[in-house]
């Protein structure tokens, strides 16, 4: 499982893919902090974080188009398959390794947002309380949840076919409807629907984060997401091989 | 080393193999045999543990591929007919994945060193692979399957896609890895197994249609051929040889050596005709000038085979 993920990490570096990720990000993150705290003079970020999850819609589909449909297509999981490795070992290492960059990334943009949190606060008394950390660290932590769960479902979608182009669009499309569905769920009549739809708006459980507020049932609920996702991916090759 | 009894694989209603049974012992280089479409590939990834049979049960080293399959995984070096190969990495980065991937416990740069110089790889060590010929791909992936110093070596239609020189190198390197491996390597292509192969195992539409050793492949044809040069007038040579004791055919072929012609005689493999043969040429004033035996090619066994299966099937 190290192998794989020790692999896959370098591949991000290898093809332009793993610094194209970074780059965009840093330069969303960076336009949406800046209009929403440096701009007004105010440390609240929730705002900030709801903005940058948007557009993690076509970002993550960046980390995970080709990380089953290249193996697919090269026949390289043909080496993966038949190693001494467990296909859960196999499907774990390549979401860890996605999941590595994507929190890399949010780990060095958040650094830097909090030095621009320093400097709007300083210029007030009691610097670090006026920083309004809860929320900083809450809305972290809600959004690396809400990442891992996005990075689980394109590894499923990628899993689906052997090519990228199709994982990527399809990604999209899910993330999409992802999104919008906290919007248009409280619309729906049917009850039985509405709770289904309802279950996936990803959204709706980060608020808890934005306000600084650790929720459990949302945790749990983010990493349920994940799991059921990772599992599928590995129904998916069991399915392949048995048919 | 291999135990595989009834082995089934069917996609949907199609039976890609169907219940084929044999075993390979330990040091042999067994040759997988049949047209394209037979169920070559499918029963090798079956052996490789990368598909499921729908029944049946392969052991690989005493150890069930399903039930355990980390255990025997870990005794085969596998080259499937695309060599799975990361286009971006170097040799070197790739042998070393494989390397760590396959958990192996020696010496690393030692092992790996020792793998490039055996497969012939070490000028382009350090190149990415994406830019390799197709020659130094396939090599790139035996090198892999050897990574893990396995005792069982599989190779799905090792040199295909090679030029001739190539196909010999890469026959040479087949054939000195099966003094140290047992080897079960497919192909369609005959030549390969007579110059690599201990044993044969041919397979058409999924099941075994026969499992000799190379040098006794003519006997389950039940024909023996043989090449005779006669001096003589041609039509009378033909119709003397053909009604000798044993003979079952004869014919002639359009070969010429000064004022001679050539036969090609068939005859049961029980019957030795050699000297009747020279007795009736002999008895009747016309002189032998050439008798050799002409081995059936696999080509004939082959197609000698599959026909017969045929009209067994009728």
């Amino acid at each position: 499982m190290g192998a794989i993920y020790k692999r896959e990490l370098l591949a991000y570096f290898k093809s332009p893919i793993g610094y194209v990720f970074s780059a965009i990000f840093f330069a969303i993150s960076g336009i949406c902090f800046v209009s929403t705290t440096v701009s007004q003079g105010s440390t609240n970020t929730s705002a900030y974080f709801a903005m940058v999850l948007m557009f993690f819609v076509i970002l993550i589909p960046l980390l995970t188009m080709k990380l089953l449909s290249e193996e697919k297509k090269l026949g390289t999981e043909q080496l993966l398959l038949t190693s001494p490795v467990s296909l859960v070992g196999v499907i774990c290492a390549k979401f860890f390794a996605a999941f590595t960059i994507f929190a890399g990334t949010l780990g060095v943009s958040s650094l830097l947002n909090m030095l621009a949190l320093y400097d709007i606060a300083s210029q007030q008394e009691y610097v670090i309380a006026k920083m309004n950390l809860p929320t900083f660290i809450g809305c972290i932590i809600g959004v690396l949840l809400i990442g891992a769960s996005f990075i689980a479902i394109g590894l499923f979608i990628s899993s689906l076919t052997e090519n990228q182009i199709i994982s990527a669009v399809v990604s999209i499309g899910a993330f999409a409807l992802i999104m919008a569905s906290s919007a248009f769920a409280a619309n729906i009549n049917n009850t039985v629907i509405r709770v289904i739809v309802k279950w996936f708006s990803v959204m709706d459980r980060f608020i808890g984060f934005q306000r600084g507020i650790f929720d459990i049932t949302a945790l749990v609920y983010y990493i349920s997401l994940t799991t059921v996702f990772l599992f599928l991916t590995v129904r998916v090759y069991e399915k392949r091989r048995w048919e | 080393m291999i135990e595989i009894s009834n082995l089934v694989k069917k996609y949907g209603k199609n039976y890609a193999v169907n219940d084929i049974s044999f075993s390979v012992e330990k040091g042999e280089i067994v040759g997988f045999l049949g047209p394209n479409g037979a169920g070559k590939s499918t029963t090798m990834n079956i052996l490789t543990g990368y598909l499921s049979a729908t029944s049946g049960s392969v052991r690989i080293a005493g150890y069930d591929i399903l039930e355990n399959p980390m255990e025997a995984k870990k005794h085969i070096g596998f080259l499937p007919e695309h060599p799975p190969l990361y286009l971006d990495m170097t040799v070197k980065e790739y042998l070393d994945f494989v390397f760590d991937l396959k958990k192996c416990n020696l010496n690393k740069k030692k092992h790996i060193s020792e793998i490039v110089d055996v497969i012939n790889i070490g000028d382009v060590y350090k190149r990415p692979i994406g830019h390799l010929s197709k020659g130094y791909r396939q090599r790139v992936g035996i090198a892999q399957a050897l990574i893990s110093s396995p005792d069982l070596l599989i190779f799905d239609e090792p040199t295909v896609g090679l030029d001739p020189k190539q196909i010999i190198e890469i026959r040479e390197l087949i054939n000195s890895l099966g003094k140290s491996h047992t080897v079960i390597l497919s192909t369609h292509i005959l030549p390969e197994v007579n110059a690599v192969c201990d044993r044969v195992v041919i397979i058409n539409k999924g099941k075994i249609v026969a499992n000799a050793k190379t040098s006794e492949l003519e006997a389950v044809t039940g024909v023996r051929k043989m090449k005779v040069k006669v001096c003589g007038p041609r039509t009378e040579v033909l119709s003397a040889i053909r009604s000798i004791n044993g003979v079952t055919g004869a014919e002639i072929l359009p070969e010429r050596d000064g004022d001679s012609t050539a036969l090609l005689v068939e005859s049961d493999t029980g019957a030795d005709i050699r000297k009747p043969i020279f007795n009736t040429i002999a008895n009747r004033g016309w002189q032998m000038i050439g008798l050799e035996a002409f081995s059936a090619s696999l080509e004939d066994v082959f197609i000698a085979i599959i026909d017969k299966n045929k009209k067994e099937e009728n």
